[in-house]
C-alpha cells in the first residue's frame, strides 16, 4: 500500500492542480481567470518534475508490478505533452464571453463560464492516463481507463455550442459506455480464469497454466474481450467507428486532447494486459490474441489511411489519420516488452506532439469566427500567415514519418521492433500504408505552401490571442530540433524489460510464431 | 573532417540565406556552392584511395545507441567521383538560374544548397540509416522546386515524383531494418547499422532465398529512383514540370543515386540473388533502352525528349553494372558522370531556350542556328557527346558498357551472366538514340528559322546566349572533351574498388562453371550465337 502511494505522487501533483484550479476558474477578477491555464500548465510541469524523484532506480527495481518501468518514461511524455496540449488552449477557452465580460457587455455567471472547467476536466484525464501506468490490478486499471475517458465526454459536450458537439458527445459516451461494458466482462472472464484481479499474480497462474499445457480458453476469451473493448480508447479498428464524427464535432483543442490522452491511456492498458499472458521466457503470445491484434493493426491502419484519403474535412482527415497511427502503435504492442514497448512509448511522445502541433495550427486560425472546416480553405496559407504554414507542413511531415523530422524516428523505432520480433510483413504493411498517407499529409504540404489562395482561403484570419499559433510553431521547431538530441529521448522513453522476462528479441527464431501456450 | 565541411557548409550556407535579405541569396548561394566546390577538390586531391579501393575521409558519431545507429561518413573513389560530379553541377545549377527564378528567390537557393548537402550525405555515408534519411531528404527540396518554381503541371509532377519514390525506398527501409536484425541475431543482439559490417554479414551469412528477398526489395527502392522500366512513369513528368536547375539535378545526380545504390547494396550484398536474377534485370534494362528510344522518337517536346532519353540512356549504365566484370563496373560508373554532364548540359540549354521563347514545342520553335550561333554550337556538341561520338566522353562508357555485356560470357575470372544477345539488342538503343537525337538537331537548330507567334523578349536577355549562361556550359564541355580523350582519369581511380566489389562474385562464378563443366554463359542463357 506504502508502495502504490508513493508511485502516485506525480498524480497527486496533479490532483491538488485539479481543486486549485477549479477554485481560480470562479473567482470574479477576470485578471485571475485569465491566469488559470498557466496554472493549470505550472501543475502539469510539477508533476513532470516529480517523476524523477519519485521513480528512481531503487524505487523501481523493488516495486512489485507488472511493468514497473513503465510508469516513468510514459508519464514524462504525458507531461511534455500535456504541457503543449495546455499552450494551444491559453487564451482560446471562453474567449467570446471573457471579452464580452472584460468589456462590460457580459456580467460574470459562474454557470456559465467554462474557464475553469475545462482544465479540470483536462487534468484529471491526464492523471487518468498517469494511474492507468500504475495500475497492477483490473480494478485499478479500470477505474484509471474511465477517470481517462470521462472527463473526456463532457470536454467535448462543453467545446463548442453547436449542436455537432452535442451529438458528438452523445455518441462518445454510448459508445465508450458500451465497450467498458465489453472489456470490463472480458476483466471478470480474466478473473474467473484465474481466480485474481493482481496482474502480477495473474501473470504467474498463466505462466504455469502455459507450462501445463494451455492457457485456458476462458482467459484467451476474456482477453480479447478486454482487448476489442479497451481497443475504442485506443480508436483501433473494429473500435474505431465513432471516431471521425466525434473528433470533428468537438473543437479543435479538445480533439487534440482526444488525439492523444485516451489513445496513450489505451496503449498502456493492453501493454499491461498483454504482459499478463505473454512473452514468457521467449514465447510469444497465444495465437488468437496474436491473430487478433494482427487483424486489428491490420485494419487500423489501412481503413484509417484510406479513409483519410477520401476526406475533405481537415478534421476528419486527422482524426483517421491518427486512427492509422493506432495502427502503427499495434505494431510495437506485438513486438512486446523491450524493443517493441520503447517503441511504443516513442512514438506516443513523437506522434503526440506532432499531432498536437497540427491541431495547433488549426486552432490558430478561424474564419468569420468560426473554426476551418475543409482542407481546401488551408489554399494559399502561406502568403497570409507563412507561420502557420510552415508549422502545418513540419507537423505533417512529422506525422508522415518523413526523415529527418521527428516523426521518422519513431517510426523507425516501431518497423524495428516489428522486424526483431519476426513480423516483417506486418511492417510491410505499415510502410505501404505509409506510402497511402503520403497522398493526403502532402495535400496539408502543398495546398498551403504552394497553391493559390482561392476566395475562401482569403477570409482566414489569424485567432486574436496568439498562444495557439507559438504553440504551433514551437511544436514545429520541436520537430526539427528534437532529433538531435535523440540519444537524449531514447533514453528517458525506454521501458526496460522486467526481471522475470525475457527479452523476445534475443531468442526469439524468425518466422517462429507459434504460441506455445496452445 | 573534410566530409563534415561537405555536408555542412551547404547547410550553413542555407541558414545565411535564410537570415539575409532576398537580393544577396543567389550570390550567397553561389558563394557556398563555389567554397564547396573547392572544399570537395581539396578533398578529391588529399584523397589516398585513388585506385587502390581503400576508404578515407572517415568520421563518425554514436546517435542511437540502442539499435547501434550511427552518423558514420567515408568515400572511396567511387563515392568521391560522385560527390565531385555533384559539387561541380551545383554551382552552375545556381548560375544558370539566376534569370529564370524572379520570385520566392531565398527559398530557392535554400532549397537547392539543401539538397546538395543530402546528395553529398548520400554519397558518403556509411551508415544504413545516415544513408537513408539522406536518400529520403533529396525528395523534400526536389518537392519544393517542382511544386513551386515548376511549370503548368507542376502540382501532379510533384506528387508523382515524390510517390513512387517515397513508396520504393520504403521498401527498401524495410529490407535494412530486416538485414540489420538478422545481424544483430548473428552477433548476439549487437545492433549495428554500419555499410561494411552488415555488407559483410549479408554475403557471408545470408541463404540464397533470403538474398533473393533482399534483391527485390532493393530493386524496387533503388529501381524507381534510376529510373527502370516499368516504374519509370514519374521521371518524363517531373523533368518536364521542373525548372531547368531542378531538371539538370535530377538528371545529374539524382538518378545516380538509384544506380550508386544498385552499386554500393545490391551488388556486394546479395552476390547468388544477383547472378541469378541478373538476365531479368539485364531484360529489364533493355525493354528501358528500347521502349523509352522509342517514346523519345515521336516527342515533340524537347524536355520531355531529353527525360525519355535519360531512361534509355540508363539502361546501357544498368547492363554495365550486371555485366559483372571490371570492364562493365568501370564502365557503368564513368557513365554515371558522364551522363550527369551531358544531360545536364543539355537541360541547361533546352531552359536557355524556352526563357527566350517560352516554348518547348521543336513544332513552333526551330532553325536557331543564324539567329543563336553560340547556343546551337553547344547544342550539337552536347548532343553529339550524348549521342556517343567518339572523342566525347558518351562513346567510352557506352562502348564499355556494351562490350563488357557482350563478352560477359567469357571473361576469364569473371564470367558473367548476360551475353552478347543482350549487348546486340541493346546496342539498337544506339541506333536509335542517334536518330532521335540528331532529329531533334535537325529541327531545333538547323532548317528554316521558325519562331513562335508573338515576340515573348522582353529585352532582359540576350539575343544569343550571353556571358553568363556560356559559363554555365563550358565547364561541362570541356570535361566531356577531357573524359572522351582521358577516361582513364575516372577507370584507373575506380578500379581497385570495382575489384573489390566484385571479389564476392569469384567464388560463386567458379562453382557455376565446376557444376555446368562449361561457360556459365551456355549454362545459364542457351549458348553463344
Amino acid at each position: 500500500m506504502i508502495e502504490k502511494l508513493w508511485f502516485v505522487i506525480p498524480e497527486a501533483v496533479l490532483l491538488v492542480g485539479v481543486v486549485v484550479v477549479a477554485i481560480l476558474g470562479l473567482v470574479r477578477s477576470g485578471q485571475i481567470r485569465n491566469r488559470v491555464p498557466w496554472v493549470a500548465m505550472a501543475f502539469v510541469i510539477g508533476c513532470g518534475v516529480a517523476y524523477p524523484f519519485v521513480f528512481t532506480e531503487t524505487a523501481v527495481s523493488e516495486s512489485t508490478s507488472l511493468l514497473p518501468g513503465l510508469g516513468r518514461p510514459m508519464g514524462l511524455v504525458a507531461c511534455v505533452v500535456g504541457v503543449c496540449l495546455v499552450f494551444m488552449t491559453i487564451g482560446r477557452i471562453d474567449r467570446r464571453y471573457e471579452q464580452a465580460i472584460a468589456e462590460g457587455r457580459d456580467r460574470f455567471d459562474p454557470l456559465r463560464s467554462n474557464r475553469g472547467e475545462y482544465y479540470v476536466f483536462f487534468l484529471l484525464s491526464l492523471a487518468g492516463l498517469m494511474l492507468t501506468c500504475s495500475a497492477n490490478d483490473l480494478i485499478w486499471l479500470f477505474l484509471a481507463l474511465e477517470l481517462t475517458s470521462l472527463p473526456t465526454y463532457v470536454m467535448v459536450a462543453m467545446s463548442r455550442s453547436s449542436r455537432r458537439a452535442q451529438e458528438a458527445a452523445m455518441k462518445y459516451f454510448f459508445l465508450g459506455a458500451m465497450s467498458a461494458a465489453m472489456f470490463l466482462y472480458g476483466f471478470s472472464l480474466l478473473y474467473a480464469a484465474t481466480g485474481t484481479v493482481e496482474l502480477t499474480e495473474m501473470r504467474e497462474i498463466l505462466t504455469a497454466q502455459a507450462a501445463e499445457g494451455g492457457i485456458s480458453m476462458l482467459a484467451v476469451v476474456g482477453m480479447m474481450l478486454a482487448l476489442l473493448g479497451i481497443g475504442f480508447k485506443l480508436a483501433a479498428a473494429p473500435m474505431h467507428l465513432y471516431a471521425a464524427d466525434v473528433y470533428e464535432g468537438a473543437a479543435v483543442h479538445v480533439t487534440a486532447v482526444l488525439g492523444f490522452i485516451p489513445k496513450a491511456a489505451g496503449a498502456v492498458a493492453f501493454m499491461l494486459l498483454l504482459s499478463t499472458m505473454g512473452w514468457f521466457d521467449g514465447s510469444t503470445l497465444p495465437l488468437p490474441i496474436l491473430i487478433l491484434l494482427w487483424v486489428m493493426a491490420v485494419l487500423t491502419m489501412t481503413l484509417g489511411n484510406v479513409a483519410a484519403l477520401l476526406q475533405r474535412s481537415v478534421k476528419r482527415m486527422l482524426a483517421y489519420s491518427s486512427i492509422s497511427h493506432s495502427g502503427y502503435l499495434l505494431i510495437g504492442i506485438i513486438a512486446g516488452p523491450g524493443l517493441g514497448f520503447s517503441a511504443v512509448i516513442l512514438y506516443l511522445f513523437v506522434y503526440g506532439l506532432a499531432n498536437t502541433g497540427a491541431f495547433a495550427v488549426l486552432a490558430s486560425l478561424e474564419r468569420e469566427g468560426r473554426e476551418i472546416e475543409s482542407v481546401e480553405d488551408l489554399a494559399g496559407l502561406r502568403q497570409k500567415h507563412p507561420g502557420s504554414a510552415i508549422a502545418l507542413a513540419i507537423s505533417s511531415g512529422s506525422l508522415l514519418g518523413f526523415p529527418p523530422l521527428l516523426g521518422f524516428w519513431g517510426k523507425l523505432a516501431l518497423f524495428i521492433a516489428g522486424i526483431a520480433s519476426g513480423h516483417i510483413v506486418l511492417v510491410l504493411i505499415a510502410g505501404v500504408n505509409s506510402a497511402i498517407s503520403a497522398w493526403y499529409y502532402l495535400r496539408l504540404v502543398g495546398l498551403p505552401l504552394m497553391s493559390e489562395p482561392s476566395e475562401r482561403s482569403e477570409t482566414i484570419d489569424r485567432v486574436a490571442v496568439p498562444w495557439p499559433r507559438f504553440a504551433a510553431i514551437g511544436i514545429a521547431a520541436a520537430m526539427v530540433v528534437l532529433p538531435i538530441f535523440l540519444a537524449g529521448i531514447q533514453d528517458e522513453t525506454d521501458v526496460p524489460l522486467p526481471p522475470d522476462t525475457a527479452d523476445v528479441v534475443a531468442t526469439h527464431e524468425s518466422g517462429d510464431q507459434d504460441a506455445s501456450g496452445l | 573532417m573534410m566530409s563534415w565541411l561537405l555536408i555542412l557548409l551547404p547547410l550553413a550556407g542555407v541558414l545565411a540565406i535564410i537570415v539575409s535579405p532576398a537580393r544577396m541569396a543567389k550570390m550567397l548561394a553561389l558563394l557556398t556552392s563555389l567554397v564547396v566546390f573547392g572544399v570537395s577538390i581539396a578533398a578529391a586531391v588529399g584523397f589516398d584511395g585513388w585506385g587502390k579501393g581503400t576508404w578515407g575521409l572517415e568520421g563518425a558519431f554514436n546517435w542511437l545507441s540502442r539499435y547501434g545507429i550511427e552518423i558514420q561518413v567515408g568515400a572511396d573513389s567511387v563515392s568521391l567521383i560522385l560527390v565531385l560530379l555533384t559539387t561541380l553541377l551545383l554551382p552552375l545549377a545556381v548560375l544558370g538560374s539566376f534569370t529564370s527564378v524572379r520570385d520566392r528567390l531565398r527559398e530557392y537557393y535554400g532549397w537547392l544548397l539543401g539538397l546538395e548537402a543530402a546528395m553529398i550525405g548520400v554519397f558518403l555515408a556509411r551508415d544504413l540509416i545516415f544513408f537513408y534519411v539522406c536518400f529520403e531528404f533529396t525528395l523534400v527540396p526536389m518537392f519544393f522546386l517542382i511544386a513551386i518554381y515548376g511549370s503548368t503541371n507542376r502540382a501532379r509532377a510533384s506528387m508523382k515524383f515524390l510517390i513512387y519514390t517515397f513508396t520504393g525506398s520504403l521498401i527498401t527501409l524495410a529490407a535494412f531494418l530486416w538485414l540489420a536484425w538478422s545481424a544483430s541475431q548473428a552477433a548476439d543482439g549487437q545492433w549495428t547499422f554500419s555499410i561494411a559490417a552488415l555488407t559483410h554479414h549479408a554475403t557471408t551469412s545470408l541463404a540464397g532465398s533470403e538474398q533473393a528477398w533482399l534483391l527485390l526489395a532493393l530493386l524496387i527502392g533503388f529501381g524507381v529512383k534510376v529510373p527502370i522500366f516499368p516504374v519509370h512513369t514519374w521521371l518524363p513528368l517531373a523533368h518536364t514540370e521542373a525548372p531547368t536547375a531542378g531538371s539538370v539535378i535530377l538528371a545529374g545526380v539524382l538518378l545516380k543515386l538509384g544506380t550508386y545504390g544498385l552499386y554500393r547494396f545490391m551488388l556486394p550484398m546479395c552476390p547468388e540473388a544477383v547472378v541469378a536474377w541478373a538476365p531479368v534485370i539485364a531484360i529489364l534494362a533493355i525493354i528501358g533502352i528500347l521502349y523509352a528510344a522509342l517514346i523519345c522518337w515521336v516527342q515533340t517536346d524537347v524536355k520531355k525528349l531529353v527525360a525519355y532519353s535519360s531512361v534509355s540512356h540508363l539502361g546501357f549504365c544498368i547492363l554495365g553494372l550486371f555485366a559483372l566484370n571490371p570492364m562493365g563496373l568501370e564502365g557503368a560508373i564513368l557513365y554515371m558522370v558522364n551522363h550527369g554532364l551531358s544531360t545536364g548540359a543539355l537541360f541547361f540549354l533546352i531552359g536557355m531556350m524556352y526563357e527566350r521563347f517560352h516554348t518547348r514545342d521543336m513544332r513552333e520553335v526551330g532553325g536557331l542556328a543564324g539567329r543563336m550561333p553560340v547556343w546551337a554550337f553547344f547544342m550539337v556538341f552536347f548532343v553529339l557527346a550524348s549521342v556517343g561520338l567518339p572523342g566525347l566522353n558518351g562513346f567510352v562508357s557506352e562502348f564499355l558498357c556494351l562490350i563488357a555485356t557482350f563478352s560477359a560470357g567469357d571473361m576469364g575470372a569473371y564470367p558473367g551472366v548476360l551475353g552478347p544477345w543482350y549487348a546486340a539488342i541493346a546496342a539498337l538503343g544506339m541506333i536509335f538514340a542517334a536518330m532521335y537525337l540528331l532529329i531533334m538537331v535537325g529541327k531545333m537548330v538547323f532548317g528554316p528559322e521558325r519562331l513562335p507567334a508573338g515576340s515573348h523578349d522582353d529585352g532582359t536577355l540576350p539575343r544569343d546566349l550571353g556571358a553568363r549562361e556560356i559559363t554555365v556550359l563550358v565547364p561541362l564541355a570541356v570535361l566531356c572533351i577531357v573524359l572522351g580523350v582521358q577516361p582513364w582519369l575516372v577507370i584507373d581511380g575506380t578500379s581497385a574498388a570495382v575489384a573489390d566489389t566484385l571479389a564476392v562474385y569469384q567464388p560463386i562464378f567458379e562453382q557455376l562453371t565446376q557444376q555446368t563443366g562449361a561457360s556459365v554463359t551456355n549454362a545459364l542463357v542457351g549458348g553463344t550465337p
